[in-house]
């Protein structure tokens, strides 16, 4: 928590209003979020506590809200009412994607987004914490415990072998690999990874599923995901939106014994 | 610096062959007599020392065209500012040479009966400040286009288009007498710089190995700046803009000072131009002009920087040749070198070129 605090940047963020329940020591707070497009409720009144550490899988059928509830995390979208706060003092609504981004926020698209021109090293050295203004990057030289730590994730992501290669001649399921690598060489405390084992085959799921356990408890961790045999294997905790807000949240046997979420999801 | 130059096979032919331009066109402009075959005319030495203008402006076009992904159709603007400001030093010293005589007010204001310099005139009877100014004005003009341009995050197509808009505008603006840049005429006529008679040829074959420095200097600066890793943030917010954003950059400020940067490359390159051909007036800001600056690069073969300044020679080399020999051809020929370009060669020239060597390689290999 100190070090988030430490981040703070310069839009100096406002401190927590009284009616905030500061006692929950969570890494990410969504308090009410309501945004809408033309009238239609993507999100509606949404409240999600992420706690540190924690590995969290969000399922819900689609149109659910999931990708939109990222992209109010990240930035990419305004909400029309509520708060989102990232640890006890970031105030997520008052600041752009890069300034989300440096204070320790990695987002992982649904689709594959790597750069397909860069090799796979500089993909993971652009993605790398640091000062990322235009006047720092002219003058940028890796330094040694860097390219270990470079080096490292690329063991841990399997695609050492690949180090030199153009990014775009990867494989699918790689180039998801690749994105993940470049989301731990940001070195943010909550990853927030969208549909990863989509169009991936099982051993590929397997690893995956490895590789995101592996993350939890060094970092916070929230899988949108619809493969619910992977839900399986990763999630201790399942939250279950639907229409906007959250449906129920618990272990997957729990959800999956709710009555609504088996009327609205499972349709078991 | 050298490691990242040398790493560049095409760039290393282009750099020997400016050295070569530079050691052989004194000699055989200067020393070599009249008589001689070998002898190179002052019009072929002007006529090289263009071209290598339009090499740079070519490469200005192609660092935020080729690396960040920003089609500007209005790089002409830049090019056209940076020879009004030199332009603008020219007209000064003209002094009393004028047709009217008149020590502080160059020909067009007497004729407009005006009787004070414009309060944007001052200062450009100073060397230094017309080449801050031919750096400043593309580069301020840059800098708020593109911080609002960015900010707003326009891109694409619609980013091109205002370009577009922007150097139309400014050429409307400049056709006006009362704008105080000479009207439709523009500014020609010149005598001196620094002393040096324009006409003369020692003072010709300094400009142009300027020339020759300054296309050399912009390779080389730009060659730094897309092999750091500031290089490689602008390509990879040109393929994939929100990751990059998503990663911590800020896109905007990435693609403004590339902007700017280019902008007054141009500018430098407009500003050598004008010293040369004696004339600047608003035609240059012409939208199409702006186009076939893109136009030669995308012959080139862009992303490459030495693609650009080997399309800026081919294309005007033709053209030369074509509106001496068959002037109604040109912009026809113009346009079928481009559908060709683009249907057949997509990486250009050069891209072709080395994906055959490669491919030769390759073989040679197996």
């Amino acid at each position: 928590m100190a070090r988030i605090a430490g981040r703070s940047k310069s839009s100096a963020p406002r401190r927590l209003d009284q009616g905030h329940d500061a006692s929950r020591d969570a890494m990410l707070h969504l308090e009410d979020i309501t945004v809408s497009f033309d009238g239609f409720r993507a999100l509606n009144a949404l409240t999600l506590y992420v706690d540190v550490g924690e590995l969290r899988c969000i399922i819900g059928p689609n149109g659910a809200g999931k990708t939109t509830m990222m992209d109010v995390i990240t930035g990419k979208t305004r909400p029309d009412s509520g708060s989102a706060w990232f640890g006890t003092s970031i105030d997520l609504l008052s600041m752009t994607e890069p300034e989300i981004a440096q204070a320790g926020i990695g987002r992982k698209f649904q689709k594959p987004t790597v750069f397909e021109q860069h090799t796979v090293l500089e993909n993971l050295e652009l993605a790398m914490a640091g000062d990322k203004s235009v006047w720092k990057s002219l003058f940028a030289q890796i330094s040694p415990e860097q390219g270990e730590r470079r080096d490292e994730i690329l063991e841990k992501i399997g695609l050492l072998e690949h180090r030199g290669e153009r990014a775009g001649v990867l494989s699918h399921g790689q180039k998801q690999w690749l994105e993940i690598g470049m989301l731990l060489m940001q070195d943010p405390q909550l990853l927030l990874v969208d549909e990863p084992v989509a169009g991936m085959t099982p051993q590929e799921t397997e690893r995956t599923a490895e590789l995101l356990v592996s993350l939890a408890g060094k970092h916070s961790v929230v899988v949108v995901e619809h493969d619910m045999e992977f839900v399986r294997s990763i999630a201790r905790k399942v939250t279950v939106l639907h229409e906007g807000s959250v449906l129920a949240e618990g272990s997957l046997d729990e959800v999956q014994k709710n009555a609504k979420v088996v009327e609205v999801y499972l349709g078991v | 610096m050298r490691h990242r130059v040398q790493t560049d096979g095409g760039g290393r032919i282009f750099l020997g062959t400016l050295v070569a331009v530079v050691l052989l066109v004194p000699v055989l402009n200067l020393l070599m007599p009249d008589s001689s075959s070998l002898h190179m005319s002052g019009y072929t030495v002007t006529l090289l020392g263009k071209y290598m203008t339009y090499a740079m402006l070519a490469m200005a076009v192609d660092l935020v065209w080729g690396y960040c992904g920003i089609l500007s159709l209005g790089h002409g603007a830049f090019f056209a500012l940076g020879g009004y400001a030199i332009g603008m030093y020219l007209m000064r010293q003209i002094g009393t040479r004028g047709v009217y005589g008149d020590p502080l007010l160059p020909d067009f204001m007497v004729f407009l009966n005006w009787k004070d310099l414009p309060w944007f005139w001052h200062g450009f009877g100073s060397f230094p400040f017309a080449v801050l100014m031919v750096f400043l004005a593309p580069g301020l003009l840059a800098l708020i286009f593109g911080f609002l341009a960015f900010r707003s995050r326009v891109s694409g197509v619609y980013l091109s288009i205002i370009t577009q808009a922007l150097t139309y505008a400014l050429m409307l603006a400049f056709f006006r007498n009362d704008m105080g840049f000479g009207g439709n005429n523009g500014f020609t006529d010149f005598k001196d710089i620094l002393g040096f008679n324009l006409q003369a040829p020692g003072t010709r074959m300094v400009l142009f190995l300027c020339t020759a420095l300054a296309l050399g200097g912009t390779y080389v600066l730009c060659r730094c700046i897309i092999t750091s890793r500031a290089g490689r943030v602008i390509q990879a917010v040109r393929d994939a803009e929100s990751r990059a954003r998503f990663l911590g950059y800020r896109v905007e400020y990435y693609k403004l000072w590339m902007f700017v940067l280019s902008a007054m490359l141009a500018g430098l390159a407009g500003a050598l131009y004008v010293t040369q051909i004696g004339i600047i007036n608003p035609s240059e800001f012409s939208p199409a002009n702006s186009i076939e600056i893109v136009i030669w690069v995308a012959i080139g073969g862009r992303g490459t920087l030495y693609g650009a300044v080997v399309g800026a020679f081919l294309v005007n080399y033709a053209k030369t040749y074509f509106t001496a020999a068959l002037p109604s051809m040109w912009l026809y020929a113009l346009g079928a070198l481009f559908v060709f370009v683009t249907l057949f060669l997509p990486t250009g020239v050069v891209g072709f070129l080395n994906a055959r060597r490669k491919r030769n390689l390759r073989l040679s290999a197996e």
